[in-house]
């Protein structure tokens, strides 16, 4: 019974459909979203994504910024759906087309979208702890038109206590409900949730309560925004300033994976969060569960003694924080081969403490100002 | 006078109770649905009478109830929306302050057809007396065999639960009123999985308004084909209009669909015609969020043609020149009407209303507010007209449940047909304060181009 139920599921899952984004032909288990398979295609057909999360239960659906067009619905009913979907939620069919980059429909919609999530969010990125590697920023400067048109107050919230480790902005929320869920399905106990509706709803604590649940820390990670941040590394340092660092721990807690970024700067952690993939999410752990970490590494293991570091992370180049360049030395290459046309130098000798040219004895210490060629001659 | 089906007995003394209730008539239809007409042919004789919803949206009921899941040992439910919150609407308070026992005894028939054991009525919190109403003849009904266990010897059991909202217009929405009866807050889900197959607890689900449920009463005691004769092509049956605004004898009628607009506003049988000797201005035909329409339009259809009280020609011409039969909330607006105030009053209402999900929606009702808001109280420039268009236009269309539409129609009607008046509302910031545009050419006879 159990191995035909087996042979079931194997089946299931090589089923197999053929969807079109953006006329690139992709295969994909059934079931799949088009957001997904389109990220298996990479890229820029990738629709960009606040609100899902694919470690999170439910999520999706409501920022309406991953919105497509259907122009085929399948190969059994051809006909295009009536409205642009949500891609995140709505899953292929065997012969769909999708557009999303080569729909005008779609990158106006997109537009709209974004304007409307920047109407009321502050823009204090030069204040906020989240710029650099915000979502909404990057969001506005891919899709976001120049310019705004709104000109009324934005809104603001009375201030929430969320105890000592989480801050709170909640004027720069963009509502995705990504701590929501994640307050829900990682802890036991829900503080957690949205009070009032509209645009006047916001995240709270039930009665201003502290989160003290082991694993709240990782609210900060899912937020894409800075309404969550860490209290622990505020106005510490700009993160392009610091160097994200791959380490591990033993950590005790058994539901913590102890993989994680450490954010440095020298020798001093700054800060320490989760590992992302390229879409900005919680990255696999090695043992092969969501890498959540704990309270603890988060907030508290801010020593480089504390961590096993496995070496410099891997960070997109168009991303502010790979400016550092502190992935590895690039070496320049050897030239004296390509200069002499394929031979070896015979003879090579270093002429530089004889030669008087360039003033060997300079002690570039001792001058006030930047060195100048003329210091050399 | 056109043929009552519903509120035939309403003025019957004492029909409130089921006494009298019985005495006229009354729990025919669940006697000749469990005992002569199975749950098959109880859908079978909805679709043939063309039920349409009653709630807004106009879907067949029987279609909807066939697509209902059957799967083995999951129950179903019916759930009743009584959360009749649009403004301008209020049959559904009438048929049950008055009539409770007609949507009991239709909430009998409709849940043997769907074979929901425990079905429940899902009635907005500002309703309160009307919730100790109904308690009481689903007592009444439960005393007399009618409800409770093993229902006229035909081993069908059956419970109605009332249940309250807490006054939020979005749980009217079917998805939004599952998530608020199981307790959650009132956020709309994402279709699919349409509620026929995972709705209230994830079980099978038929989410039908009041007005539905009740109709499904004369349909089973006349016959579907009967009640398909009365009204018009796909609008058959009967429908209650609730009408308000500036009219003589507001209230709740009972219409045949067959009655033109014109009739239906200046017979004395109805609304009696526009109050104080005035001129109709405008009118939303169909509860708040469907389009506004200027008299002229109202009146005829752009190609000149006689406009019905039904769904087809309500809704003749599009939303370019039409509008919509929505839930009947006929708004009446006379010459001395604001059609920027009232366009104010309505994005406010949505822009409180808005569960906050959607970002366009979430976002842009504020945004229409405070825009039309400003126009109205003479700071608005020209430009806002056209920003006022392009929110609305981002709006529609992109949200997951209907309100986004809902707040976004009004708006664009109001401007579609009335830019003159918002312009002058720009164009003389200190006059729009001391009066109104008045009629103007609203009632004007519309052009319309012959071929010959």
């Amino acid at each position: 019974m159990r191995t035909l139920r087996e042979k079931n599921k194997t089946v299931a899952e090589e089923t197999l459909f053929k969807v079109t984004i953006d006329n690139i032909t992709i295969e994909v288990p059934a079931g799949t979203t088009i957001l997904n398979a389109a990220r298996k295609i990479g890229g820029e057909v990738a629709p960009p994504a606040m609100c899902y999360y694919s470690k999170l239960q439910g999520s999706g659906g409501k920022c309406r910024t991953c919105l497509v067009e259907v122009s085929k619905g399948s190969e059994k009913d051809p006909r295009p759906m009536p409205k642009l979907v949500a891609s995140c939620r709505t899953t292929v069919m065997d012969g769909m087309e999708v557009k999303n980059i080569t729909s005008p429909k779609v990158l106006d919609a997109r537009a709209g979208v974004v304007e409307m999530l920047l109407i009321n969010h502050p823009l204090d990125c030069p204040i906020c702890d989240q710029a650099g590697e915000c979502h909404l920023q990057d969001l506005s400067y891919e899709h976001g038109k120049n310019g705004t048109r709104y000109e009324f107050q934005r809104r603001t919230f009375p201030k929430v206590d969320l105890g000592d480790k989480i801050q709170l902005h909640m004027t720069r929320c963009i509502l995705c409900y990504r701590c929501v869920f994640t307050a829900d399905q990682l802890t036991e106990k829900r503080e957690h949730g949205i009070l009032d509706r509209g645009d006047h709803a916001q995240i709270a604590t039930f009665i201003q309560k502290n989160l003290q649940n082991d694993f709240i820390g990782n609210v900060i990670d899912v937020c894409p925004v800075g309404a969550l941040t860490d209290k622990t590394f505020r106005f510490k340092n700009r993160v392009w300033f610091t160097k994200p660092v791959d380490a591990h721990r033993n950590c005790n807690n058994p539901k913590c994976c102890g993989e994680v970024q450490l954010w440095m700067r020298g020798d001093e952690v700054f800060r320490v969060t989760a590992r992302k993939d390229e879409w900005g999410e919680i990255k696999e752990a090695s043992n092969g569960k969501t890498g959540w970490i704990c309270n603890e590494c988060r907030f508290d293991k801010k020593k480089t003694t504390d961590w096993i570091i496995e070496g410099p992370s891997h960070i997109n180049r168009h991303s502010v924080i790979s400016q550092g360049h502190y992935v590895g030395v690039h070496k320049p290459k050897e030239t004296f081969t390509a200069v002499m046309h394929g031979r070896d130098p015979k003879l090579l000798m270093n002429i530089h403490s004889v030669s008087e040219v360039n003033k060997p004895n300079i002690d570039l210490s001792l001058l006030e100002r930047p060195a100048h060629s003329t210091d050399f001659k | 006078m056109s043929r009552k089906l519903l509120l035939e007995k309403a003025h019957v003394e004492g029909i409130r109770y089921y006494d009298v209730y019985r005495r006229e008539g009354g729990y025919r239809s669940v006697e000749k649905a469990l005992k002569e007409l199975g749950p098959e042919a109880i859908v079978e004789e909805v679709k043939k009478s063309g039920l349409r919803g009653r709630g807004g949206a106009g879907f067949p009921a029987g279609m909807k109830w066939s697509f209902i899941a059957k799967p083995e040992g999951v129950p179903r439910h019916l759930v009743c929306n009584a959360d009749e919150s649009e403004p301008g609407t209020f049959k559904d308070r009438y048929l049950m302050e008055f009539l409770p026992h007609l949507l009991i005894e239709g909430l009998i028939v409709s849940s043997f057809a769907l074979g929901s054991n425990d079905t429940y009525i899902y009635i907005r919190g500002e309703y309160a007396w009307i919730v100790d109403i109904l308690e009481q003849a689903i007592t009444e009904a439960k005393d007399n065999g009618w409800l409770g266990k093993n229902i006229l010897g035909t081993g069908f059991d059956c419970n109605i639960h009332v249940q309250r909202g807490a006054g939020a217009y979005i749980c009217g929405e079917e998805t939004a009123l599952l998530e608020s009866l199981e307790g959650k807050r009132g956020n709309p889900r994402l279709k699919p999985p349409f509620p026929a197959v995972k709705g209230v607890w994830d079980r099978p689900t038929v989410v039908n308004n009041v007005e539905t449920l009740a109709a499904v009463v004369p349909i089973i005691n006349m016959g579907g084909d009967e009640y398909a004769k009365i009204g018009v092509g796909r609008s058959t049956g009967t429908k209650l209009i609730s009408a308000c605004g500036n009219i003589n004898k507001p209230g709740v009628y009972e219409i045949d669909m067959t009655i033109s607009v014109e009739d239906f506003i200046y017979s004395d049988e109805y609304c009696g015609g526009i109050a104080n000797g005035k001129k109709l201005k405008a009118c939303i035909p169909g509860g708040s969020s469907v389009p506004i329409l200027p008299a002229n339009l109202l009146l005829k259809t752009a190609k000149g043609e006689t406009r019905y009280m039904n769904y087809e020609s309500l809704s003749d011409g599009g939303f370019a020149s039409g509008s919509m039969m929505g839930s009947g909330g006929f708004i009446v607006l006379d010459e001395d009407q604001c059609v920027v105030k009232n366009t104010l009053t309505l994005a406010r209402f949505y822009r409180h209303e808005s569960c906050g999900q959607c970002s366009p929606c979430r976002e842009g009702t504020g945004w229409m507010e405070k825009i039309l808001h400003n126009i109205e109280y003479g700071k608005g420039k020209l430009s806002d007209i056209d920003l006022l268009w392009d929110i609305q236009s981002k709006i529609e269309g992109n949200t997951i449940c209907p309100l986004g539409d809902a707040a976004a129609w009004p708006v664009a009607a109001a401007i579609r047909h009335f830019r003159d008046e918002f312009e002058w509302h720009v164009l003389n910031p200190e006059e729009s304060q001391k009066r109104n545009y008045g009629l103007a050419h609203y009632a004007d006879a519309i052009h319309v181009p012959v071929t010959v």
